[in-house]
């Protein structure tokens, strides 16, 4: 059962949030820069088979990749929370 | 979770637009078949966009209302996956279907930045800004400003930010749909503007949002099969993987190979530290040739932040049925966007490809004819003189002093626009494909100029009528109005210049235009109810914002065209601090905000507009400096002898880009945001459980319509 609307309650539910919030931006800000601050570094490595440069991989799809998985990832956790306190939508 | 009704709603959407694909696809292989029967390229070319262009129109007429709710956000049921459709389409706009392949083309890795910052800012989209203003309840983004910061000035603050941002936006993707149609059914580039705006028009004026999302979602379908279809053609034929994403790795190989060997031949200057002299060859891999590590990440950060501040694109997610939707549909409106994003790079790359190997160090006589197609143009030029048949390149080579008789790198020039425009040709494909790209980067086009239209004419007609004139006394009000109506046309068109048809000057019809709405307005408007009045005042908006948008396209305005990348940091500057503070720290109050808004918003601008146009102020009054030449680190201007403006940019603080000024503006709008409201007593209580309203999923919105 979902706790009651609390102030405690609410708090708890805003900090489960926030520390949700700063996870995603850190992966966020991982593959959207640090990354591709290693570029030169990376591209001496080459995919097998495909043959593109990784550093460059990263770039043009790698990061992309990420981006997407974390979005649908996060819309599932920040759900999951608003459940858990009971603040989701029915 | 969803109720029966909702199923058989998302059930029946399933099916039409399923059925919409399918015609649509059918629609390509009849016109191949009229093809393959001999009827003539120009004809196919009509058939094409006369048709796109008939399909948003139905369904804009058909999805027409009459509801205050369904016109500003869609009566809130747009599922996510359809919403992340839409927005797919409302994002990708001409620059993006049309010049992204070709600036990756120019500059190789670099051109990475901004495939990585229009894709990533809606990670912050979804995590700070987005489900939170679609629990607050706002119609437009200025409304939630309003709301949080106490009244009518940050109100009308923020729609300063965002006409400022989203006009000269409109403006780009009207030029855009006059280049394409222009090109493509050979009318007058400024009669192109005109019929692009029709076909705008038909779709936004009836139905206003709820018209335009489920014509974005058609738009979407088109853009993104002529988008894919032709690369995935290219690919299957070059190396027997329908799949480009993946094989353009072996093109890039190639490239690499390809480039040493131009090198030396000597049929390509190298670009080094030494020296990297314009039309040098940038090896296509290899990173910061263009921009500085600093500039490079600049861009990704303004870009990606501006996403997440651009009204055009919050405004989508007000119109999911909940909040919990509207944090999916960030997600699939990603991954449409991702589709095209992540096959740009494959384009540039099979192109580079087969310019370096099919044009580049090939003696003139055996240079492929696709070329001299965009050569008449003026798209292609080689030696200096655009390349319109094997005779014009022979004799343009043969006045070059030395001129070994093969084409060298730096003998060739290619416009960005040509690299997805050609394709289909280097590709060997039927001309249908060639007209499905053009229907391609029209819906591109028209959806995002939709999505921005009425992003402006809400915002005029909710924000400045209906929440800031309409409360005044009868009298002042329409003093008020006609004035505010009276400069703003004047702004807009007395300093058009040009003679349009019969010989009358734009500005005079521009004017004529405006008067003419309004002589036919007017008595509609006297017989109206509250709400019909409303409406009838917005689509007049949106019809007169419409109108001075292509007016201003029309006249082909240079700079215009460079301002889009601005647009992104304008909106970093004043929106995103005010709308993250706003949600997140309670503390934040309406005179820090003002400030904040204010100091952010005005640094950018003044950045702007020093370097762009008074380079001389910035360097006597200002502290600026030349820019340096990231490879070669030379100053690019003598600044001791005189600075004259220009396109590009030539002076800055710390080697800092224009497009960047977001990094300049966002921080201070922080700083000072933060400190002011720490000076000024904090927010009443009843504020501070407001916005923990706006932070929890469950129950009403927050700001409730009264007359809906």
């Amino acid at each position: 059962m979902a706790p009651a609307d609390s102030k405690a309650n609410q708090e708890a539910h805003w900090a489960a949030t926030s520390r949700l919030m700063w996870t995603h931006l850190a992966i966020w800000l991982f593959f959207g820069y640090i990354v591709h601050m290693f570029v030169n570094q990376l591209n001496a490595i080459t995919i097998p088979v495909l043959q593109f440069p990784l550093g460059f991989y990263m770039a043009a799809q790698g990061s992309l990749i990420a981006f997407v998985v974390m979005l649908f990832i996060f819309a599932r956790q920040q759900d999951k929370i608003d459940r858990d306190h009971g603040y989701a939508e029915d | 979770m969803a109720t029966a009704a909702q199923q058989a709603f998302y059930k029946q959407l399933g099916r039409m637009y399923g059925t919409y694909t399918g015609t649509f696809l059918a629609f390509i292989i009849l016109l191949a078949i009229l093809e393959w029967m001999g009827v003539p390229n120009r004809v196919i070319g009509y058939l094409f966009v006369f048709f796109t262009i008939a399909v948003y129109a139905i369904i804009g007429v058909m999805t027409r209302t009459a509801e205050v709710s369904e016109y500003y956000v869609a009566g809130r049921r747009v599922p996510a996956f359809y919403n992340g459709m839409a927005t797919g389409a409302d994002w990708m706009s001409a620059a993006s279907f049309v010049g992204m392949a070709g600036t990756l083309f120019l500059l190789g890795y670099d051109g990475l930045a901004w495939v990585l910052g229009w894709t990533g800012g809606y990670v912050l989209v979804s995590v700070l800004i987005g489900p939170y203003l679609r629990k607050f309840g706002a119609y437009t983004v200025p409304d939630f400003v309003s709301f949080r910061f106490g009244g009518n000035f940050a109100r009308f603050l923020a729609v300063i930010v965002l006409v400022a941002c989203s006009f000269t936006y409109v403006t780009a993707q009207i030029f855009g749909t006059g280049i394409i149609a222009s090109r493509f059914l050979g009318i007058q580039f400024e009669v192109a503007v005109f019929v692009g705006l029709v076909g705008i028009l038909l779709c936004s004026m009836l139905g206003g949002m709820r018209a335009v999302t489920w014509t974005q979602i058609a738009q979407y379908i088109v853009l993104i099969i002529a988008y894919l279809i032709p690369i995935i053609w290219l690919s299957a034929r070059k190396y027997g993987v329908p799949i480009p994403q993946l094989t353009y790795g072996t093109a890039l190989a190639e490239i690499a190979a390809r480039e040493q060997q131009l090198v030396k031949d000597g049929l390509a200057v190298l670009c080094t530290a030494a020296s990297c002299p314009a039309g040098s060859l940038k090896p296509h891999i290899t990173p910061f040739l263009t921009y500085t590590p600093m500039n490079y990440f600049g861009i990704i950060l303004c870009m990606m932040v501006g996403t997440a501040s651009l009204p055009h694109i919050l405004m989508r997610y007000f119109t999911t049925p909940t909040v919990r939707e509207a944090r999916q549909s960030v997600a699939w409106s990603l991954f449409f966007i991702f589709l095209l994003y992540f096959s740009a790079p494959a384009y540039a790359a099979f192109s580079k490809l087969e310019v370096y190997t099919n044009i580049i160090g090939r003696p003139i006589a055996e240079i492929r004819p696709w070329m001299f197609t965009w050569g008449e143009l003026g798209l292609i030029s080689v030696c200096g003189k655009p390349a319109a048949s094997l005779a014009a390149v022979a004799d343009a080579c043969k006045a070059i002093a030395g001129h070994p008789g093969v084409v060298r790198l730096q003998d060739f020039v290619i416009n960005t626009d040509v690299i997805v425009l050609s394709t289909p040709e280097i590709a060997g494909l039927p001309y249908v494909i060639s007209g499905l790209v053009a229907a391609g980067g029209l819906a591109a086009a028209l959806s995002t100029a939709d999505g921005l239209l009425l992003a402006i004419a809400n915002a005029l007609s909710h924000d400045i009528y209906y929440k800031m004139i309409q409360p005044m006394k009868q009298g002042n009000r329409n003093i008020t109005i006609g004035i505010i109506i009276a400069v703003i046309v004047f702004c807009l068109f007395w300093f058009m210049t040009g003679t349009g048809p019969f010989g009358i000057q734009w500005r005079w019809w521009g004017i004529g235009a405006m008067a003419a709405i309004f002589a036919a307005a007017y008595p509609l408007m006297q017989n109206a109810n509250e709400t019909a009045r409303r409406l009838i005042i917005a689509r007049i908006l949106l019809l007169m914002v419409a109108i001075a948008a292509a007016a201003t396209a029309s006249t082909r305005p240079g700079d215009i065209l460079a301002m889009v990348g601005w647009a992104f940091s304008l909106a970093m500057a004043g929106n995103f601090p005010a709308l993250v503070l706003g949600i997140w720290w309670k503390r934040t109050t309406t005179a820090g905000a003002i400030a904040g808004i204010v100091a952010g918003f005005g640094l950018c601008i003044f950045y702007l507009v020093t370097t762009r146009y008074f380079p001389q102020f910035g360097v006597d009054y200002a502290g600026m400096k030349s820019m340096i030449n990231p490879v070669t680190g030379a100053n690019v201007v003598d600044i001791t002898k005189g600075v004259k403006p220009s396109a590009v940019q030539q002076v800055g603080w710390f080697n800092l880009s224009n497009i960047n000024c977001g990094m300049l503006g966002a921080p201070l709008g922080f700083l000072v945001m933060i400190v002011v409201s720490l000076m000024t007593p904090a927010p009443s209580k009843e504020m501070q459980a407001l916005v923990d309203e706006i932070r929890k999923p469950r129950g009403k919105t927050v700001m409730e319509e009264k007359t809906s």
